[in-house]
C-alpha cells in the first residue's frame, strides 16, 4: 500500500517536472490565436473596426472584447472565415459597417499643395512625396483604407474603384436559365 | 519502332477534320485594316514603341517585351498606325485590351530581314533572337518560346507536337503536309538551342498524309529525328500527355516537362522558328482553320490582326450561323464579336449554329456515376471537384489537385447530366488565383504597416536620445561655467534649473542677435542731421508745454448732444 503510494507520488513529481520543463522550453511567444486571426484579416489597416489597425483588432477578438463583424474590407467572407476559425456563429454586418467595392486612392496632382498630411496618415507608406513637392499614390501598395482622405486640406484625394480588366478578370459562377415547362 | 505508352482515360469525339483538309492553304487577302493586340502571349503585355500616324514596314517592331515572360509584337504588313487604343479582343470576358490599328498601304514592304546561321549561334543568342522575333507557342497557349529554351536542367528529349487532337482543327495537319521541310529545319534549330540528342515527332494516326510528308522531310534532311504515329485519342495533343505516350515519362503534378528532361514544341512553333532564324522574319502571320458552318471550310495563312469577320467572309458563313468559337469545340472560347482580330494563339475559328452544335440540355444533378473520372486524362476525380467548386469549397478543391486539370472538357463531354463541369473548374481556379493575389497583397500591407510602426518608434527614440544628449551637453556647460566663477555648484541642480538656465541663455542670445542685426537709425549721424533732430525735439517740447498749459486752463471740449 505504502509502496504504491510512493510510486504514484514519485511518478506525479516526475511527470510534473517534465511538464514544467516543457512549458518553459517550448514556450510560444505572443498569442497564437491573435496571429491566426490577423492572418485572416485583410490588412487594410483602415481602423473601421474602431481599433488602430488589424493587429489590435485581432488581439481584441482573441480576448473576446470585439465582435467578428466589424471589418467591412474583409467582406462577408471574412466574417465566415473568422466564424470558422473561432467556432462561433456567422454574424451579418451592422447598419453602419457595410463593405464597399475595392478602391485605391488617387491624388489630383494639379491640386496637391505638398502638405505631407496624407503621407503621415497612410498606414502602409503607400504615398510618396515630400514637403512642398507633389505627392502621389503607389497604387500597388494602396490598401484602400481611406485614411488619407480626411486630412487633406485641399480635398485632392479621391477613392477610385478598381475596375475589371483583363488582368483581374475572373470566370463567373455558371448560371443557367431554367426552361419553362407549362 | 518506338514503344508507345498510354495515358488514363481520353475520349473519341467525331474529328470533323476532313472538311477543311480538302484544299491547300491559301493566303488570305490583305484586309482593310489590321488590329494588333499588344497582349498576344502568356505573361506581360508588350509596350508600344510606335506613334500614331507613323508609317511602319512589314515586320517592324511595334511592341517590345516587358519583363521576363513577354514577347515582341510586329507590324504584320507595311502601312500607317492610325490608332493605339483599347479594342475588343478574342477573350471570353469581352473586355477590351490595348491594340494598334494598322491601315495597310498595299505594298506589303518588308523591313530589314537578317537571316542567321543558327549553327554559329549559342542557345542564349538564339533565345534572344526568338524573343525579338516574337515567337510564341502556336499550339494555343502562346507561351514565349525563348523561355521554353532557357532551362536550368539537362533536357535529353525534344518532343514535337503534331498530334492536333482536337476536333475540327487542321492547321497543323495542313502545315505538315505542305511545309514539312521548313518544320524539320525549325526542329533542328530548336534541337540545337536545347542541346538534345533525341527528337520525337508525335503525329496522330488520323493524319496519314502529314505523317508521310514529315517522314519524307526527315529522311531528306538526314537528321536523326523519329516520326512517331500515335493513336488518335483526345486529349493526346496535350503536351504532358504526348510526352507520356512517346516517352513513358509522366510529368509530376506541379512540375514542368523540363523537370523530367523533356521539352515540347508545336510543329507550327518550329516552323515559325525556322522563318525567324533562317529568313529573319518575325512572327506576323499564321495558318488558321476556318470551318464549321461555312460553305468552304479550309486553312488560310492570315496576317496577325486580321479581323475574324474577314476570314469568315472568305469561307462564306451559312446564314444560320449565330456564334463563333476560337479554338476547337472542346476547349475553345466563344468570340465576343466576329470582328475581333486573329492573334498568335488563334489556330481555328468555327462558325457555329444551333443545328451544328445543339444547345446542351439543362444540367441535371450529378448522380455520381464517375464516368468523368473514367475519362479524365489527369486521373482526377471530376465529380468531387465539381462538388467543391459548386459549393465554393476552394481549399478542398485545391487539395484534390484542381490545378492539374487541363480543362480538356472530356468530363463534360461524357457527363450524362450534361453538367458544364469545365465552367465550374474555371470559376474555382480563377477565384483561387484572385484569393492568392489578395493574400499576397495583405501580407505585403501587413509587412509595410509593421515596418512603419517600427520606423515611427525608432524615430521617437532617436529624438529622445538627441534631446537627452543636448541636455547633457548643457549641464556640462553649466558645470564648466560654475567652476570658472568658482561658485559651488549645487549638486542637486535639477531639471528645472537646467530649463531656466536654457531659457535665460536663449533670451540673452536673442537680445544679442537683435542688437547685432539692426543698428538703430539714430546712430552714426552727420552733424547737420543731429542739429535738425535737436531742432525738431525742441519744437516738440515747446508744443508739449503749450498743450500742458492749455489743459491746465480749461477742460478739453466735450461733444454735446445738442450740436
Amino acid at each position: 500500500m505504502i509502496t504504491a503510494l510512493w510510486i504514484m507520488i514519485a511518478l506525479a513529481a516526475l511527470l510534473g517536472m517534465i511538464l514544467g520543463y516543457a512549458s518553459i522550453r517550448f514556450r510560444v511567444e505572443g498569442n497564437p490565436l491573435a496571429e491566426k486571426i490577423d492572418a485572416v484579416l485583410p490588412q487594410t489597416q483602415c481602423g473601421q473596426c474602431g481599433y488602430p489597425g488589424c493587429k489590435p483588432y485581432a488581439e481584441a477578438i482573441a480576448k473576446g472584447e470585439a465582435d467578428i463583424n466589424l471589418c467591412p474590407p474583409g467582406g462577408e467572407e471574412g466574417i465566415h472565415k473568422l466564424a470558422e476559425l473561432l467556432g462561433v456563429e456567422f454574424k451579418p454586418f451592422g447598419e453602419n459597417a457595410q463593405p464597399k467595392p475595392k478602391a485605391v486612392a488617387f491624388i489630383d496632382e494639379q491640386t496637391c499643395i505638398g502638405c505631407t498630411l496624407c503621407i503621415q496618415a497612410c498606414p502602409v507608406d503607400a504615398i510618396s512625396g515630400a514637403a512642398k513637392q507633389m505627392h502621389t499614390i503607389i497604387a500597388a501598395e494602396c490598401t484602400g483604407c481611406e485614411l488619407c482622405v480626411p486630412p487633406c486640406p485641399v480635398d485632392c484625394i479621391s477613392m477610385v474603384p478598381i475596375e475589371e480588366q483583363l488582368t483581374n478578370w475572373k470566370w463567373r459562377y455558371p448560371v443557367f436559365k431554367l426552361r419553362q415547362t407549362s | 519502332m518506338t514503344r508507345l505508352h498510354s495515358f488514363h482515360g481520353g475520349i473519341h469525339p467525331l474529328t470533323h477534320k476532313k472538311e477543311s483538309t480538302q484544299s491547300p492553304i491559301i493566303s488570305a487577302p490583305l484586309p482593310a485594316q489590321l488590329i494588333v493586340p499588344f497582349r498576344q502571349h502568356a505573361g506581360d503585355a508588350a509596350k508600344p514603341v510606335v506613334q500614331v500616324g507613323e508609317r511602319v514596314l512589314k515586320g517592324q517592331l511595334i511592341g517590345e517585351p516587358v519583363g521576363m515572360i513577354s514577347s515582341s509584337i510586329h507590324a504584320p504588313t507595311s502601312g500607317t498606325i492610325t490608332a493605339i487604343e483599347l479594342q475588343q479582343i478574342a477573350h471570353p470576358s469581352a473586355l477590351p485590351d490595348l491594340c494598334a490599328t494598322l491601315v495597310p498601304d498595299g505594298l506589303d514592304e518588308w523591313g530589314v530581314r537578317q537571316p542567321l546561321n543558327y549553327r554559329q549561334l549559342s542557345s542564349d543568342e538564339l533565345q534572344k533572337h526568338l524573343r525579338r522575333c516574337g515567337i510564341v507557342g502556336l499550339g494555343g497557349a502562346a507561351f514565349p518560346s525563348d523561355m521554353k529554351l532557357s532551362h536550368p536542367v539537362v533536357v535529353d528529349t525534344l518532343v514535337i507536337n503534331g498530334a492536333e487532337c482536337e476536333p475540327y482543327i487542321t492547321c497543323d495537319d495542313m502545315l505538315m503536309r505542305e511545309r514539312a521541310e521548313g518544320i524539320v529545319r525549325g526542329i533542328e534549330i530548336l534541337r540545337h538551342a536545347l542541346g538534345t540528342d533525341s527528337v520525337l515527332i508525335g503525329i496522330e494516326d488520323n493524319k496519314p498524309q502529314a505523317i508521310a510528308a514529315m517522314q519524307r522531310a526527315v529522311d531528306d534532311s538526314s537528321h536523326p529525328f523519329k516520326v512517331v504515329t500515335v493513336p488518335t485519342l483526345y486529349p493526346g495533343g496535350s503536351a504532358k500527355h504526348l510526352i507520356k505516350v512517346l516517352t513513358g515519362v509522366e510529368v509530376p503534378s506541379g512540375k514542368l516537362p523540363t523537370d523530367v528532361g523533356v521539352q515540347c514544341f508545336n510543329v507550327a512553333t518550329a516552323y515559325a522558328a525556322h522563318r525567324a532564324v533562317e529568313h529573319g522574319e518575325p512572327l506576323v502571320s499564321r495558318v488558321v482553320t476556318v470551318t464549321g458552318n461555312v460553305e468552304q471550310p479550309r486553312n488560310y495563312e492570315a496576317l496577325i490582326g486580321t479581323p475574324f469577320s474577314d476570314l469568315v467572309a472568305l469561307s462564306v458563313a451559312k446564314p444560320d450561323t449565330n456564334r463563333y468559337i476560337m479554338g476547337g469545340p472542346m476547349m475553345g472560347v466563344e468570340l465576343p464579336a466576329v470582328n475581333v482580330p486573329l492573334v498568335k494563339a488563334s489556330n481555328c475559328v468555327i462558325a457555329a449554329s444551333d443545328a451544328l452544335f445543339p444547345p446542351p440540355p439543362a444540367p441535371m444533378p450529378c448522380i455520381r456515376c464517375t464516368r468523368c473520372a473514367q475519362v479524365c486524362p489527369v486521373e482526377l476525380q471530376p465529380q468531387d471537384l465539381f462538388w467543391f467548386a459548386q459549393s465554393h469549397n476552394f481549399g478542398k478543391a485545391q487539395e484534390f489537385d484542381l490545378f492539374d486539370c487541363i480543362e480538356c472538357g472530356a468530363c463534360a463531354y461524357v457527363c450524362p447530366s450534361s453538367i458544364p463541369l469545365v465552367q465550374y473548374y474555371r470559376y474555382a481556379k480563377s477565384e483561387i488565383r484572385a484569393r492568392d493575389l489578395e493574400k499576397r497583397a495583405a501580407d505585403l500591407a501587413r509587412e509595410r504597416h509593421e515596418f512603419r510602426q517600427f520606423r515611427i518608434e525608432r524615430e521617437k527614440q532617436e529624438k529622445a536620445e538627441r534631446l537627452a544628449q543636448k541636455e547633457r551637453a548643457a549641464a556640462e556647460a553649466k558645470a564648466a561655467a560654475a567652476t570658472v566663477i568658482a561658485t559651488p555648484v549645487d549638486p542637486t541642480a535639477d531639471a528645472d534649473d537646467t530649463q531656466q538656465m536654457r531659457i535665460d541663455a536663449a533670451l540673452a542670445r536673442a537680445k544679442e542677435q537683435a542688437a547685432a542685426a539692426t543698428p538703430k537709425n539714430t546712430e552714426a549721424l552727420t552733424p547737420e542731421q543731429r542739429a535738425e533732430i535737436e531742432a525738431i525735439e525742441a519744437r516738440r517740447a515747446h508744443i508739449h508745454e503749450l498743450a500742458a498749459d492749455a489743459g491746465a486752463d480749461d477742460e478739453p471740449p466735450k461733444h454735446s448732444q445738442g450740436n
